[in-house]
């Protein structure tokens, strides 16, 4: 199978054993079921070992799979009639976030995510999901939108972060995530987050001010990629791995510090290896979000979210300290 | 005798072209075939009207007019015309004004460039205006202005949505700063209605310039466009000399407006109706789930 992991090598070189021998005794008159049925075992256990332990830089490496499941994969399995619309009225129609209306279980809803490309070719027309201003100010439009027709808002957040660029800076990158923040906190709509890839940055956090955070599994949510902070911290980037455990970095590491409400359980091994699957975990966390979401006021929905990202953040107070 | 003509015909090409009579001219009835400006294809008029006037060869889109629109877009029989006898005055007393108006009259057999009322599409109850470009070049003064702001009241009142199909060149210069002035009477009442929580679709045909786009064409919330649509502000040649550089080929086509972000999506005449339902059905609540807040 295309596309294995480093981590995963041993379970797929005894797969692969187990497929040989079964091959074997097809062809030749031996009778070896009593060795595979071990060897299936052994694969059962190797399985549960690995993919239960999996570490934080392995997780980065599923977060990146080129065959990870993106947010149009999710909105083709997930939502009924969805419309894309495109453009900021300004400047241009970023297509590293895509973004439009649909029905979620016959609810009207607005769906807003970034977006890679499957290919080099679909990679570059999208900027390989790492949005300009234009990108972001395409999404609050539609926000805003949402929230004049009073439909709940679902976030889709895959991006290794908002582009670094010439451009981006002249049209103001920073301003178009900073209005995206100060805005979403006052929508009068349900917002649910869902990390379904990598979660970089201010580039991620600029679609993420929700009511309700998720998580998948393997997805990660971090203030700058492992490759950057081993480069700043340590001046070497191929140091990656370590920053990646020391940074808490995975869906587990934002659970324990109580910033995402709850981690979507993968497929074992990743998203990857069912899509179908995945969506369907994801429309479990939705239905109930939604519902339990639907049931507040708009007031109480701006307080949640006030609330919520309002209380982010650990600190202490010395008893003994010298005053100016 | 026969042979002698025979035999010229045969060794002497004919040194002179042939002009059809008037006999034979009207053999052929006028407008039987049509040639698409843009790939130059020749074909039957009324293949090319079953196709939504799009041409079968490179999806060329013909103009419409106000009627040819109702019928392609609305459910059969679903559509009442509001204020279909407002007509025209001429408040700066311009010179042969009312005369112009008259015989685009005569022409169009609609009363003035724009067309309101309300109608249906897949059962879904809208109210909407259709601009016309063959009366006055879809130019709007008072009466454009006020009847698309009494169609966007009457969307109001029934809380339905509002669809405009605009096609214009802009504001009609015999009306002056009265027409002027349309484009804010029109831009309050949409303002009005939106903050109600009315819905707004704006589907842009060719052409869309001057003071239609810069008010309620714009407003839409949605706007689309028809492909290959001329959508602007100020014309081409104005902007040329202006800033004396060549503009490119695709300057303020419906497609150059999509990738510059001032359009939702481009929307074909072929599907247009089955894109226009699924929007509007999801502007309808539904489902298991319901929304408490409001």
């Amino acid at each position: 199978m295309a596309g294995e992991l480093e981590f995963e090598r041993p379970v797929v070189q005894l797969r692969n054993k187990i497929a040989e021998l079964k091959e074997f005794t097809k062809t030749a008159d031996v009778d070896l079921s009593s060795e595979i049925e071990k060897l299936e075992l052994r694969l059962e256990k190797l399985e549960k070992d690995i993919y239960d332990n999996i570490k934080p830089w392995d997780r980065v490496q599923i977060a990146r799979h080129p065959n990870r499941p993106t947010t149009l994969d999710y909105i083709a399995n997930l939502f009924e009639g969805f419309f894309e619309c495109h453009g900021d009225r300004n400047f241009g129609d970023d297509e590293a976030i895509v973004g439009g209306v649909a029905k979620f279980r016959g609810l009207p809803v607005t769906v807003i995510g970034h977006q890679r490309g499957k290919d080099t070719k679909e990679n570059i027309r999208r900027n390989f999901g790492m949005p300009h201003p234009e990108g972001y100010r395409k999404a609050l439009r539609l926000m805003k939108q949402a929230d004049k027709f009073k439909r709940p808002i679902i976030c889709f957040i895959d991006t290794k972060g908002a582009y670094p660029g010439k451009a981006a800076e002249e049209r103001g990158q920073s301003e178009a995530i900073a209005r995206n923040l100060f805005e979403m906190a006052g929508l009068k709509v349900p917002v649910i987050c869902i990390v379904i890839g990598e979660g970089g940055s201010g580039g991620a956090l600029a679609l993420g001010v929700g009511n309700r955070m998720y998580m998948l599994e393997n997805s990660t949510y971090s203030v700058i990629s492992p490759e950057g902070a081993a480069a700043i911290l340590w001046k070497d980037s191929a140091l990656a791995k370590q920053a990646a455990e020391s940074m808490k970095i995975t869906a587990p590491n934002l659970k324990d510090l109580g910033i995402i409400d709850d981690i979507i359980p993968e497929i074992k091994g990743g998203a990857h290896k069912d899509v179908n699957g995945q969506a369907e975990a994801i429309d479990t966390f939705l239905k109930k979000s939604l519902k339990e979401l639907l049931e507040l006021s708009e007031e109480e929905l701006v307080a949640d979210r006030y609330n919520k990202f309002r209380s982010i953040g650990e600190y202490s107070f010395l008893k003994d300290y010298i005053s100016i | 005798m026969l042979k002698d003509l025979f035999t010229k015909n045969t060794h002497k090409k004919k040194k002179y072209a042939t002009i059809p009579t008037e006999a034979a001219k009207s053999d052929v009835p006028e407008g039987i075939m049509t040639k698409c400006p843009s790939c130059k294809t020749i074909m039957y008029t009324k293949e090319l009207n079953k196709n939504l006037k799009v041409c079968l060869q490179c999806s060329y889109h013909f103009a419409m007019n106000a009627k040819e629109r109702i019928i392609s877009f609305l459910d059969e029989g679903s559509f009442e015309e509001i204020n279909e006898n407002m007509v025209s005055e001429n408040p700066l007393n311009f010179p042969d004004y009312l005369e112009k108006v008259e015989k685009d009259r005569q022409k169009t057999k609609i009363n003035e460039a724009v067309v309101t009322g309300c109608g249906s599409v897949n059962g879904n109850r809208i109210a909407l205006a259709i601009m016309d470009s063959t009366f006055r070049m879809g130019s709007m003064g008072s009466v454009v202005g006020e009847k698309i702001t009494r169609a966007i009241e009457r969307a109001d009142e029934l809380s339905i949505p509002f669809i405009i199909f605009t096609a214009s060149g802009g504001a009609r210069m015999q009306e002056g700063v009265l027409s002027l002035m349309q484009m804010a009477k029109t831009s309050v009442a949409l303002k009005r209605f939106s903050d109600n929580g009315g819905l707004i679709i704006s589907i842009m045909t060719h052409p869309t310039t001057g003071g239609v786009s810069a008010s309620f064409a714009s407003l839409g919330d949605y706007n689309f466009a028809e492909p290959g649509a001329l959508i602007g502000f100020a014309g081409r040649r104005v902007i040329e000399q202006s800033i004396r550089e060549e503009l490119p080929e695709d300057f303020q086509t419906a497609e150059f407006l999509l990738k510059h972000g001032q359009l939702d999506a481009i929307l074909s005449r072929l599907d247009l109706v089955e894109k226009i339902t699924n929007l509007l059905e999801i502007h309808q609540p539904g489902g298991d789930l319901d929304w408490q807040g409001n």
